[in-house]
């Protein structure tokens, strides 16, 4: 220890010359400088308020809204209150976020394997595809998709009709829906006996593969059994347990069916396309992650090119692919709030509808920000979840 | 070397601390307009005779030469303005947050705004009132064959409120698709993904000469709403609300008396209430009690005419009338203060 310091001081260093002490305490003043400035700007804010005769609080989400919503899951009307109004914004994201997420997942898997193809069309197809996709701004994909593309469309006089029971026109895409019947509960009988069949099939083949030491798929015999009894089922019960209801025009638009409008058609596909594009460099960035040789090991002990993919493959890259995939998911709910662009009621558009007409802007400003909060970390959490789930299963 | 760092960094901490506590002491607008040299002032740009961005890159239009006229008064200059275009939801947070003095973009004066919103409202410069276009060969005359239409309107205004009330009040359900920008609205009407379109009177006849064609196109016979449009600033600064709406009453009161944009400065009078109004008496006259120079009503009209000039170059021209937009002398809703 002498050896290392040669110039030993007699006596204590004193405190402002110790860089430990120092260390603490400049990490201190920090601190209570930013605490310091926070509360100064909260206090500006308040002053400000004061000046313009205005108050913080939250009770002006009892009031009544006023205002109309044009589309949402739940029944809404201008005689209900903003906290409702604001509910059926959170909806509308959620199911934008969870439909787009889905469509962007399965698109942007298909071109990212197509990416690695071995045909060269595939391969460039889908390489131009990313590359256009990815580089456009996505709010000017959503205004083309819904101005030039939806927006062409026919008018609701001259929509195209296919097979009689769906229809597409500007004011949107018409589907025929299914109303459950009295006799749906027969039915759901026979699906819970059908289950209950699959799940013991399921257990069945899953040990026999254990005990024959073979990889296999152990849902082969469950799946068509299960389709074959709901299938008996659906001709067994009397009567059926669903019946179409058929968009039909009346006065100004189609009613019943189901329906997507505009709004949300042209959001939809412009955040699914846009996200998919990254998706797919995701996916194929982690299939190509995994060494040559795995696939050449896995080859030669006589495994097929479907099982070499799932057993050997995907267990290796899907670890590699689900955090940068996470990040895009999380892109692509927040990116839902362009919908103010064409119109669709998500929650930021209903917000600023909100803030406007009740100019709390400060407490509708933190609801938003913490309603898009929870949504992305409970994504977060969801996600890194099943990362940890599929990287115990695969080791 | 440390100690130097120290004190550097102790002294920047302390400047950051006190420089928001010096931003927060009041400065009046009218100081604050007159130390910049120019007004800020929040218009609209999609709404021409009302506010509008013309292809030559100026800015024309009802409310913009409100604008200019606030700028003559203050500066004595009616180009001292620069123009902010703002969406209908991004107004009164720009009003707010004194990002504009002043905004004068077709706003209608309810008690929610005046109370809940901070906003001060000077007398109204034109009484609208809420209509609705529709497409000619559907042949509808009253608002309860508007059932089940889809009706587009814009984000943040009183006409989506409007909409909602009379709806109700008819016992009708109505499809509103509410559209943030005026553009974007108008396009997907004419494009016919909306049956309808509500708004003020007149933006829909200002809009529906930009139709693809507009003659196809039918303003119905129906008013909904009462729609007072006139300038607002923010509360709190009371000396430039009074500014602000006496530079509306200048323009009311040159119409009265026959004061016009020629005349303005060779005008002759022996009437006291003219010569205070002109800034021909003697004193520091009425601009004194404003805070204003004293031949600040003669700027005015200078610069921008008075309310049946403006009236003709902006509103005029897309084949508006007047209406109840007249002089209280003829008929009309317009009643200057006395000058006195």
């Amino acid at each position: 220890m002498e050896n290392n310091s040669p110039t030993t001081v007699s006596g204590k260093i004193p405190f402002w010359r110790d860089v430990r002490v120092l260390r603490v305490l400049f990490q201190g003043i920090f601190l209570l400088g930013v605490i310091l400035l926070l509360a100064i700007l909260y206090r500006n804010m308040l002053e400000g308020l004061r000046g313009l005769g205005l108050t913080l609080n939250f009770n002006f989400l009892q009031d009544e809204a006023g205002f109309d919503i044009s589309e949402g899951p739940i029944a809404y009307d201008p005689s209900d209150t903003y906290l409702k109004a604001f509910c059926v914004g959170i909806l509308n994201t959620l199911s934008i976020s969870i439909i787009g997420i889905v469509c962007a997942t399965l698109i942007g898997l298909l071109f990212g394997i197509a990416r690695l193809s071995s045909n060269w069309l595939i391969r460039t197809i889908a390489a131009a595809y990313v590359e256009c996709f990815r580089n456009i701004p996505l709010l000017l994909q959503i205004i083309f998709w819904y101005t030039a593309v939806v927006a062409q469309l026919p008018n609701v006089r001259e929509s195209i009709s296919l097979f009689g029971g769906a229809f597409i026109n500007n004011r949107g895409i018409y589907l025929p829906s299914p109303e459950p019947t009295s006799s749906l509960k027969i039915w759901l009988w026979f699906l819970g006996a059908g289950l209950l069949l699959a799940v013991i099939l399921y257990i069945v083949r899953w040990r026999q593969l254990q005990q024959l030491d073979r990889p296999g798929f152990p849902a082969k015999w469950a799946l068509p059994a299960f389709l074959i009894v709901a299938l008996c089922g659906w001709f067994l019960t009397p009567g059926r347990p669903f019946t179409l209801d058929l968009p039909a025009l009346q006065g100004f638009n189609y009613q019943g069916g189901m329906r997507f409008t505009p709004e949300f058609s042209s959001l939809l596909i412009g955040l699914s396309i846009y996200t998919s594009a990254f998706i797919a460099e995701v996916v194929r960035s982690g299939i190509q992650s995994v060494v040559k040789g795995q696939r050449e090991a896995a080859r030669s002990v006589g495994l097929k090119e479907g099982q070499t993919l799932r057993l050997v493959v995907l267990p290796q890259a899907i670890p590699i692919i689900v955090p940068p995939l996470t990040s895009q998911y999380l892109n692509l709910a927040k990116n839902s709030s362009l919908a103010t662009a064409v119109a669709f009621p998500d929650l930021f558009h209903v917000g600023d509808t909100m803030m406007n007409q009740t100019g709390q802007s400060i407490p509708v400003f933190a609801m938003i920000m913490v309603s898009y909060l929870v949504m992305s970390l409970t994504t977060s959490a969801a996600m890194n979840w099943y990362n940890r789930w599929i990287t115990r299963i695969g080791r | 070397m440390r100690k130097f760092l120290f004190r550097v960094s102790a002294l920047v901490l302390a400047i950051s601390l006190v420089i928001p506590l010096l931003a927060s002491g009041e400065e009046s607008i009218l100081d604050k307009v007159k130390n910049r040299g120019r007004l800020v002032c929040g218009v609209n740009k999609e709404l021409p005779g009302f506010g509008f961005l013309s292809q030559d890159g100026t800015w024309k239009g009802f409310d913009v030469d409100y604008g200019r006229a606030i700028a003559a008064a203050v500066l004595g200059d009616p180009d001292k303005v620069e123009f902010r275009p703002l969406k209908a939801a991004d107004r009164f947070p720009a009003l707010q947050t004194g990002e504009i003095d002043v905004l004068i973009r077709n706003t209608t004066w309810t008690l929610t705004r005046d109370t809940d919103l901070g906003a001060d409202f000077a007398p109204p410069t034109f009484y609208d009132g809420q209509g609705f276009m529709l497409r000619k060969d559907l042949g509808i005359t009253s608002l309860k064959e508007l059932a089940g239409a889809t009706i587009g309107v814009t984000s943040g205004s009183t006409t989506e409120l409007n909409l909602a009330d009379t709806t109700r009040a008819l016992g009708i359900k109505v499809e509103p698709i509410v559209f943030a920008e005026t553009e974007t609205l108008y396009q997907s009407y004419d494009q016919g993904r909306c049956d309808a379109v509500t708004s003020d009177k007149s933006q829909l006849v200002s809009r529906r000469q930009s139709l693809k064609n507009p003659d196809d196109h039918v303003i119905l016979d129906v008013t909904i709403s009462k729609e007072p449009l006139g300038p607002v600033t923010v509360h709190g600064d009371n000396k430039w609300n009074d500014i602000v709406s006496w530079v509306v009453y200048a323009t009311f009161f040159a119409e009265e008396h026959g004061i016009t944009q020629a005349n303005v400065n060779t005008f002759k009078t022996e009437n006291p209430e003219i010569k205070r109004f002109l800034g021909t008496d003697d004193g520091t006259g009425m601009g004194g009690k404003l805070g204003l120079p004293k031949d600040w009503a003669r700027q005015v009209i200078a610069a921008v005419g008075n309310y049946g000039e403006l009236f003709e170059r902006n509103l005029t021209p897309l084949g508006l009338p007047r209406g109840v937009n007249k002089p209280w002398t003829q008929g009309g809703l317009l009643y200057a203060i006395p000058f006195r």
